[in-house]
């Protein structure tokens, strides 16, 4: 009788599919990655369970660090409105600045995180030297001389018939009075609306917001 | 595809007897490590990828106001007045102080939720607010935690408050006691 013969296969499979496959989601994921700017400030901002997004455009960021100093910036994209407030700025302070140090602030990624006595030397340092600055921060703690309010103030001026989205950005390790400062000098200026950036965080389980979410669907933490 | 033919194409020439054959070595390289290193590569971009984009809670503020018909009354009933301070210490009452704080109550971050929804239930919806008093020594996490929960509880009606001296005298005065719940009780 003649034996059946069992035909040995190899074991070994082609790779070379799987290697084109997982180098091009490797490709992918490489030029997908936007890698975080460089933030002069290191701001750990804390958890809400909101849904919003932040606004893109027009934003007037106030930042406070975890030592509770407080910085001013405006969105690059507004050079006009920056041009007005540091106009402003100069014009209700008497700071005397020339073309230069305007321009200064006018620039991208600016920030201000100095009292208008500093304001003027802060302007004539170089991006190197700003970077090794230990900002004194905006005086906001004291009610009598909050220059956070002259801030909003120029700003609300330039941004007026446009809508500017406010937004503070805070760490967690902030105290209080800070943060009351910045309300003080937003409430001085009537802006009653602002936002706060946070990091999302999933909603407990078997509250009322789980509840409603269960209900409406996602936008239920919208509506904040 | 990894493999080239490599098998002489054309006819086979039958070499002189003295030509010895060139051992042919094969070009089929193994992928697995390759694999095995770009799918690794994948994992560390997938994980670093931040997904999450920051988000934004509302707040809006309330006008001051110097006339004090202008100002929003509250029914002391259905008011509790949540007070914020170091170390994730939270204090409440429900209505008005006593002058010798007997309703001046301590908790935490996980029971402030029950305290939350015992209140709710208890008062009349349209009576019930929530008075948050942040003081000097809490931070701006203790104040969006506490923002949050109201969002979580569905508090419709809220306020941020500024301390008074009163409240800060109890709060100073509980925590000194020793009675203050152990630090590191941080919220969510």
């Amino acid at each position: 009788m003649p034996k059946v013969k069992v035909p040995r296969k190899s074991t070994s499979i082609d790779m070379t599919a799987m290697c084109d496959v997982a180098f091009l989601l490797l490709s992918f994921f490489i030029l997908a990655t936007q890698f975080k700017p460089d933030e002069a400030l290191e701001v750990v901002t804390p958890k809400s369970v909101s849904t919003r997004q932040l606004e893109g455009k027009d934003i007037v960021l106030v930042t406070m660090d975890r030592d509770g100093k407080v910085y001013f910036s405006i969105d690059d994209n507004n050079q006009d409105e920056k041009e007005v407030v540091i106009e402003e700025v100069n014009k209700m302070k008497n700071l005397g600045l020339t073309d230069a140090e305007k321009q200064a602030f006018i620039n991208r990624g600016s920030f201000v995180g100095v009292p208008f006595s500093q304001l003027k030397s802060y302007l004539q340092m170089s991006p190197e030297q700003i970077k090794n600055l230990n900002h004194p921060g905006i005086p906001v703690t004291d009610t009598l001389n909050n220059e956070l309010q002259v801030w909003i103030r120029a700003t609300v001026e330039a941004f007026k018939g446009k809508k500017m989205n406010l937004m503070v950005k805070g760490d967690n390790e902030a105290k209080y009075p800070s943060f009351k400062g910045i309300i003080d000098a937003f409430k001085k200026n009537e802006q009653f609306k602002f936002s706060m950036v946070t990091d999302p965080e999933g909603v407990p389980e078997g509250t009322e917001l789980a509840r409603k979410i269960e209900k409406l669907g996602a936008k239920a933490t919208d509506e904040q | 595809m990894a493999e080239m033919d490599t098998s002489q194409q054309g006819g086979h020439k039958k070499k002189g007897p003295g030509v010895k054959k060139a051992k042919k070595l094969s070009t089929r390289v193994d992928l697995t490590p390759m694999v095995d290193l770009g799918f690794l590569l994948i994992t560390f971009f997938v994980f670093t990828t931040t997904m999450s984009e920051p988000t934004a809670v509302r707040l809006y503020l309330p006008k001051d106001t110097e006339r004090p018909e202008e100002q929003n009354k509250v029914k002391n009933s259905g008011a509790l007045t949540l007070l914020l301070n170091k170390n994730d210490n939270i204090f409440y009452y429900e209505g008005e102080l006593q002058p010798d704080g007997s309703n001046f109550q301590s908790t935490n971050w996980k029971d402030v939720r029950d305290v939350i929804l015992n209140k709710k239930r208890t008062t009349k919806p349209e009576d019930f607010v929530v008075i948050i008093k942040p003081g000097p020594e809490s931070t701006y996490r203790n104040t969006v935690d506490m923002l949050d929960e109201m969002f979580i509880n569905d508090v419709k009606r809220y306020a941020l408050v500024d301390i008074t001296p009163q409240d800060l005298q109890f709060v100073v005065a509980s925590e000194g006691g020793g009675s203050a719940p152990p630090a590191g009780n941080s919220g969510n």
